[in-house]
């Protein structure tokens, strides 16, 4: 397998926009793009598919809900039976509050699991830092580099498209 | 090039009078079939408050974007300003009713011989002199402030100088904040005080949001309408996308509201409280559990997902649904009350008079839009709301 890639900078986002334009018409790949805020139509530029995080808040959020209701059918009618005011022992209407809480909470932290587990990120982690200017002002642009000679091509074309810091890491 | 001016075609005006034809006959079953003066007049209270409130939010949709000085919208405004030109329609209509013997038939406080201890101690406020004088502050402040945003509006479209955009913001503040205190005020004239021996502190927010997410539905159904008509073209699924955001949130802002109000009065079971749920869930539980899968259950399930949000054969049915299910919203809040429920039903009276209300609304809200070019082409942010694009 080859895991060399070229990183780049560029000075502004159309010239980032631009960029990748070019490089993709070069039929180059492009493994992944740093920007300091985000840039309107980059998603379509890079071919980026939508954020599947909103199923993993849907299903978390389902089992949440369901954990927090049963789990209180469970204890009001079986495992711990007091009577509130009179009130039914099966009352939903007092199992609701839990019962949504459980699932905003359960959907948060799925959420927030899934995306630390597919990044993996998390306490302990190491950062990868592609290049320090990607920490401060400038847009970067990671493609996948080829043999010797493609990679020469593929820096050739980044420089012509305006790019700087053109760096090849193996 | 598309037609930037609404024509209000022979074709609209006969369906509308049509409809309001409908309406009238209606109401004139009504009283040949004795269905009481209680049902009649409940039955035009509701309609008339439910669709001058929609052009309250009409306005509203206008004003609350101004002020957030945000963009989107702007290619759909003229159909919330269009909308508020019914605000005095349905106000000359409220006022007829709560003239000829409303405020008998609705209000058991207009009933000065009869006042109990509570509604004796309710006197300073619920009088018939301060309900007319409250009445006449609201609408002529909406009215006002209403004509005052549209024509402001006209002008930045004419002139596209930001002076006129300001002023816009100016008039949209006050309008916002007016009606923030004045749709509470009212919900409790109108509405609460039907049932004068029982309150509810959220009872106004819980009318607003009610009122918000139709209104915001009924600008939808317009928008549709009018591209379907061939104007509007520019609308698309980011607009609609936005638009579908606003009913999906406010529908659960309303849900989380009438739970809130049901629950606390369900645990505490305090009889002055509960008597009013317990009427409506043992003469009108059909009604009260359809008000909750209607307004809360549909609208959430369909407009859950970002593809069913950009697709206007889902959006459009749910915002009808939203419209039908906060009439019969509107219908628990009133009947029970006002008609009880031994005389209280749904038949050719109420179908028939919201169709005519419909129609009217109709051909209200299409003069309004014939009155002004249909895009505001000078608006600093036309540009914008044309290029907009929402991710998710």
């Amino acid at each position: 397998m080859n895991n060399s890639y070229i990183t780049a900078y560029y000075y502004d986002e159309e010239e980032l926009l631009e960029g990748i334009r070019q490089i993709k018409e070069k039929g180059v790949e492009i493994l992944d793009v740093m920007t300091p805020f985000p840039v309107h139509g980059l998603d379509k530029a890079i071919g980026l598919r939508r954020s599947r995080l909103t199923r993993v808040a849907f299903w978390g959020g389902t089992i949440g809900a369901l954990i927090g209701f049963l789990f209180q059918a469970w204890v009001f009618t079986q495992a711990y039976v007091i009577n509130f005011g009179g009130k039914p022992f099966f009352a939903v209407p007092s199992f609701m509050p839990v019962t949504f809480e459980m699932a905003v909470l359960f959907s948060a932290f799925s959420m927030v699991l899934a995306f630390l587990i597919y990044f993996k990120l998390g306490p302990g982690a190491k950062p990868i830092i592609y290049d320090e200017r990607s920490t401060d002002d400038r847009f970067l642009l990671i493609v996948k580099a080829g043999d010797a000679d493609e990679t020469k091509n593929i820096e050739k074309a980044l420089s012509q498209a305006g790019a700087e810091g053109i760096k090849h890491k193996a | 090039m598309e037609n930037n001016m609404f024509k209000l075609t022979k074709k609209l005006q006969t369906i509308g009078f049509a409809m309001v034809a409908i309406g009238l006959l209606a109401l004139a079953y009504g009283f040949i079939a004795g269905l009481g003066g209680d049902r009649i007049i409940a039955n035009l209270h509701l309609n008339g408050f439910y669709f001058m409130s929609l052009g309250l939010i009409g306005m509203f949709f206008v004003a609350v974007h101004a002020i957030a000085e945000s963009g989107w919208q702007v290619s759909m405004q003229r159909v919330g300003e269009a909308m508020s030109y019914f605000i005095p329609v349905g106000g000359i209509i409220m006022l007829l009713v709560f003239l000829f013997g409303g405020m008998h038939h609705l209000f058991e406080w207009t009933d000065e011989a009869h006042l109990d201890r509570i509604l004796l101690g309710k006197v300073a406020y619920l009088n018939q002199p301060f309900f007319y004088i409250r009445f006449a502050v609201f609408f002529a402040g909406w009215i006002l402030l209403a004509w005052m945003i549209r024509k402001t509006s006209r002008e930045l479209d004419i002139n596209g100088d930001k002076k006129y955009f300001n002023k816009l913001r100016k008039y949209s503040a006050f309008y916002v904040v007016f009606l923030a205190i004045t749709s509470v005020i009212s919900s409790w004239d109108w509405l609460m005080s039907i049932d004068a021996h029982w309150f509810s502190t959220l009872y106004g927010w819980y009318v607003f949001s009610s009122m918000l997410v139709t209104g915001f539905s009924v600008i939808v159904i317009f928008t549709f309408v009018l591209k379907k008509m061939g104007y509007m073209q520019h609308v698309n699924d980011e607009h609609i996308h936005d638009m579908a955001k606003y009913m999906f949130g406010l529908s659960i802002f309303w849900a989380y509201l009438w739970f809130s109000q049901y629950m606390l009065i369900w645990y505490a079971n305090i009889p002055e409280e509960t008597i009013y749920f317990y009427e409506r869930l043992k003469y009108f539980d059909t009604i009260f559990y359809m008000n909750l899968i209607v307004n809360f259950a549909i609208p959430f399930l369909l407009l859950m997902t970002r593809n069913s949000k950009r697709v206007f054969w889902v959006v459009v049915p749910v915002a009808v649904i939203i419209f039908i299910g906060h009439w019969i919203d509107l219908y628990q809040l009133i009947m029970p009350g006002a008609v009880g429920h031994e005389a209280a039903g749904i038949g050719f009276l109420e179908i028939g008079l919201t169709i005519g209300f419909i129609g009217l609304f109709m051909l209200v809200t299409f003069y309004g839009l014939s009155k002004a070019p249909l895009v505001p082409k000078n608006h600093p942010f036309y540009e914008e709301s044309l290029h907009y694009h929402t991710n998710y």
